[in-house]
């Protein structure tokens, strides 16, 4: 075993926002955690409860769903329904015995490098202190 | 299946952080891939090439490739399965270098496994893909442009020239919007009329556009490639195809019929029977029937006979010379509904400026306040004084003119944006005013200048040059003395003190918005409305002359506040995305979109609700004993998914980002089998 903990973070993340930011800063070559890793939607709006819950119940450590800025959603209002489910699901989560702050939402525009590479970072911190899932057990390779 | 896993080294971009050999060992492990390769540049022609021919060989039925971000080379790799025989969509990207080599140069180690979890979740997608094609639809190559200013004018001149046939509706009898109120333009001072008058004739004369003036939108259907569209032509009860436009009705017309004429913005009257203006194309006599006096009591669809048997003809009847105005015909007064088949449309409705009775505190009651498109009438031969430089109230030369800017702008309680052409016209108004009548003296309180643009400043620095006094500082207030003279209230920010000035005319630069009626037609259209009232385009750099729907553009003033300049470059850019857009018989879009199960599909309408495009629609059983079904349209879906994953029975799914996809991304970021919860 190694001796420090390293989280398995996934991120759905908007194709016109999020998902760009995220390319920009490697073209930035900004570094952030490589806990990282993302998912392609179309829209924020895309991502259902499901997947989130499928994740975290797969051992996932971290969720976040990443749309774009507040009014510039490129399908008009995807963001905000992704934001609501995600606050949603944050207040659900405890029952299934697992921290609301292993789920996050994230406003991020597609020139916002710093933003995304920031968020990344806190995020990654954020999860290492909660430590390894309460679900994380057998099925986890 | 047989996956080929193609890894690019991208030079030393990916192989310096990630180590390949481990990347490739660990593909050949993956289940259902059958070939893994690597090349230098994946983006080369001979590694396009590999690839077909894999393909074509039959080693390989769906395609990853690791490399960089999808943004990239997306395209070019399909190109390479559509030319190997097979749907471009059996393809899929591990963006291995922009979200893995370039941010984790540090972490190697790690960057190999996160590269590898990638390429896992990229193979497992693959495996679900499906060979989907293009969709494509037919598309209508006609253009409809809504107003006919100076932006519609050149939208539909330079689609016209290209070859499509255009309908412009103007919603007055008359094309040419605000320009042919305008004697001068900024910033050469040329002449208005010259600029905007040949390009009515043209538009008039064109073979390939339709004018229809004095009409307006009635209802809008379907979607880009095939809009129906019903335009409503109002009565004009005038036979137009008569009509010489030799104005003779307008000269007998009695002057009790009359009303403040909109051309001349209020400052002059017309009759019931007019044209709209000197420049007016098509030059055709209006009748209006609220002002009509009926002479010799004459209704319209009534015939009057003289005692002597002869039948009585109004003054307007027997001053046309053509035989064009007729009132005993019943007209209709709803005037005709015109079908018209579109393709695309374009919006270029125009601005129009805030009504001076608003502002309490300057003093809308004194006919010698004025707004600033009241004083392009007084400044222009064609107006009420015939361009010289007099008040309103007694048709004198006025001593002392102040500009007030920012009236309704940059204001919290109005507007917080900028009225952008204000500052310039402002200063082009006192300079014509020096020109003309040097010993007039011009004031001009400003909160400060903006001139930015080409020649602007230059053109500010010259025009004070000439005596103006500009003052930088907001109005108070305005006063009406006893004598009918105006003293400002004004503050000089420069030395910080408050200053009066009396003059004897004060012009008023009000915002400019948009028009009234613009909303109702941008609710038919759905068009959204931006933050600060005006039609929004689908994004601020990137779309700016794309509505958020499919095949509706806008341009000019409609979208904010431009001068000329900047509303001729957005239309022309319009007129050509809109040929871009219908340049092949049809367009081809992605199949990215919603597909509803008929089976599945329990009729709660949920997803209707939450739709951004109105693409969803219930579809009511034939008779009672079939369901209510929601039905999507294919060609105003654009993908987002919102549908998908807010149906309660999961009985939509989204190509290309189907829930079995997504869930297989997400086991393969964990080694485990996705279950779905
Ligand atoms: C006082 C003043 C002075 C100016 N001076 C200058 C200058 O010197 N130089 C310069 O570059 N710019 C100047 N401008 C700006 C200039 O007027 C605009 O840039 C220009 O007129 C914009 O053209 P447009 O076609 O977008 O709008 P408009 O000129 O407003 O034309 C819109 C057209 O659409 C029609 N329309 C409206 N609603 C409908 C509907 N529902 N259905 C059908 N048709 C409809 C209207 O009747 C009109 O014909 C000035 C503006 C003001 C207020």
């Amino acid at each position: 075993m190694s001796d420090e903990f390293r989280p398995n973070i996934i991120g759905f993340a908007c194709q016109w926002c999020a998902y760009q930011s995220a390319d920009l800063a490697g073209t930035l070559k900004y570094e952030y955690p490589s806990t990282i890793k993302l998912i392609r939607v179309p829209c924020s709006g895309r991502v259902d409860s499901a997947f989130v819950l499928e994740a975290l119940a797969l051992g996932v450590d971290g969720v976040f769903v990443a749309g774009c800025p507040e009014a510039e959603c490129h399908y008009r209002f995807g963001n905000r329904i992704a934001k609501i489910r995600t606050a949603m699901l944050r207040n659900i989560l405890p029952e299934f015995g697992i921290e609301s702050a292993r789920l996050r939402f994230e406003h991020v525009s597609s020139s916002d490098a710093v933003k995304f590479v920031e968020f990344a970072k806190e995020f990654d911190k954020q999860i290492r202190k909660l430590g390894p899932t309460p679900l994380r057990g057998d099925k986890h390779e | 299946m047989k996956a080929g896993v193609y890894v690019c080294h991208c030079g030393n971009n990916i192989s310096d952080t990630v180590d390949i050999g481990e990347l490739i060992d660990f593909a050949r492990g993956l289940e259902g891939v059958s070939v893994v390769r690597d090349h230098l540049f994946m983006c080369s022609e001979m590694a396009w090439e590999m690839i077909r021919r894999d393909i074509v060989n039959g080693l390989v039925d769906r395609v990853v490739i690791a490399a960089c971000t999808p943004k990239n080379h997306e395209k070019f790799f399909r190109s390479a399965l559509e030319a190997a025989g097979l749907s471009k969509y059996m393809l899929e990207i591990a963006n291995i270098r922009e979200q893995c080599s370039w941010p984790h140069k540090s972490e190697k180690k790690y960057a190999t496994e996160k590269a590898k979890l990638l390429v896992r979740s990229a193979v497992s997608k693959a495996a679900l893909l499906e060979p989907l094609e293009d969709i494509t639809f037919s598309i209508e190559k006609s253009v409809l442009v809504i107003g006919g200013g100076i932006g519609g004018i050149t939208a539909s001149l330079d689609l016209g020239n290209m070859g499509y046939r255009v309908y412009l509706v103007e919603k007055e009898p008359s094309v040419g919007g605000k320009l042919t109120k305008f004697d001068k333009i900024f910033p050469l001072n040329d002449c208005a009329s010259c600029v905007v008058s040949p390009m009515m004739a043209e538009v008039a004369t064109h073979p390939l556009i339709e004018l229809i003036t004095y009409a307006e939108i009635e209802d809008v259907e379907g979607s880009f490639g095939n809009f129906r569209v019903r335009v409503r032509k109002k009565q004009t009860y005038v036979d137009w195809d008569k009509c010489i436009g030799c104005g003779a009705c307008t000269t007998v017309c009695p002057s009790k019929a009359r009303v403040p004429d909109e051309f001349n913005e209020g400052l002059g009257w017309r009759t019931a029977m007019y044209i709209p203006s000197p420049h007016a194309v098509p030059r055709k006599a209006v009748h209006d029937p609220n002002v009509c006096v009926n002479c010799g009591k004459k209704t319209f669809g009534t015939k009057r006979f003289l005692r002597n048997g002869k039948e009585y003809l109004t003054p307007c009847e027997k001053a046309c010379p053509t035989g064009a105005i007729n009132r005993s015909i019943r007209w209709d007064p709803e005037g005709e509904i015109i079908e018209l088949d579109i393709g695309a449309i374009i919006v270029a409705v125009g601005y129009q400026v805030m009504d001076k009775e608003v502002f309490k505190e300057y003093a809308p009651h004194s006919p010698n306040v004025i707004t600033a498109l009241q004083f392009e009438r007084i400044l222009s031969p064609t107006g009420p004084t015939e361009g010289r430089i007099l008040k309103p109230s007694d048709m004198q030369k006025p001593n002392a003119i102040s500009f007030i800017s920012c009236v309704g702008s940059r204001d919290a309680r109005y507007h917080t944006y900028c009225s952008k052409v204000c500052c310039l016209y402002m200063l082009k108004q006192a300079r014509l005013v020096k020109e003309k009548n040097p010993e007039i003296n011009v004031y001009i309180h400003m909160i400060d200048v903006r001139a930015p643009g080409k020649d602007l400043e230059e053109y500010y620095v010259q025009t004070r040059q000439l005596g103006i006094n500009i003052i930088r500082g907001k109005v108070g207030g305005i006063e009406v003395l006893p004598d009918g003279k105006l003293r400002i209230l004004g503050f000089d920010a420069d030395i910080g003190t408050p200053v009066e000035v009396e003059v004897d005319l004060v012009v008023l630069a009000t915002a400019i918005e948009l028009p009234e009626d613009a909303r109702k037609l941008a609710r038919k259209l759905g068009i959204n409305i931006d933050s600060s009232g005006f039609l929004k385009e689908d994004h601020p750099k990137l779309r700016t002359v794309e509505s958020s729907l499919d095949g509706i553009f806008i341009a000019g003033c409609c979208q904010g506040p431009k001068d000329v300049s900047e509303t001729i470059a957005q239309a022309k850019a319009a007129a050509t995305a809109v040929a871009a857009l219908m340049a092949g018989d049809k367009v081809r879009v992605e199949p990215y979109i919603a597909e509803v199960s008929n089976e599945l599909c329990g009729g709660c309408g949920i997803c209707i609700s939450l739709c951004p495009y109105n693409a969803l629609e219930m579809a009511e059983g034939s008779d009672e004993t079939e369901k209510r079904v929601v039905k999507r349209d294919v060609r105003t879906c654009k993908g987002c998914g919102i549908c998908v994953s807010s149906c309660p029975s999961g009985a939509i799914s989204l190509s290309g980002y189907d829930d079995d996809q997504i869930s297989a991304q997400i086991g393969a970021m964990l080694g485990v089998m996705a279950v779905r919860v």
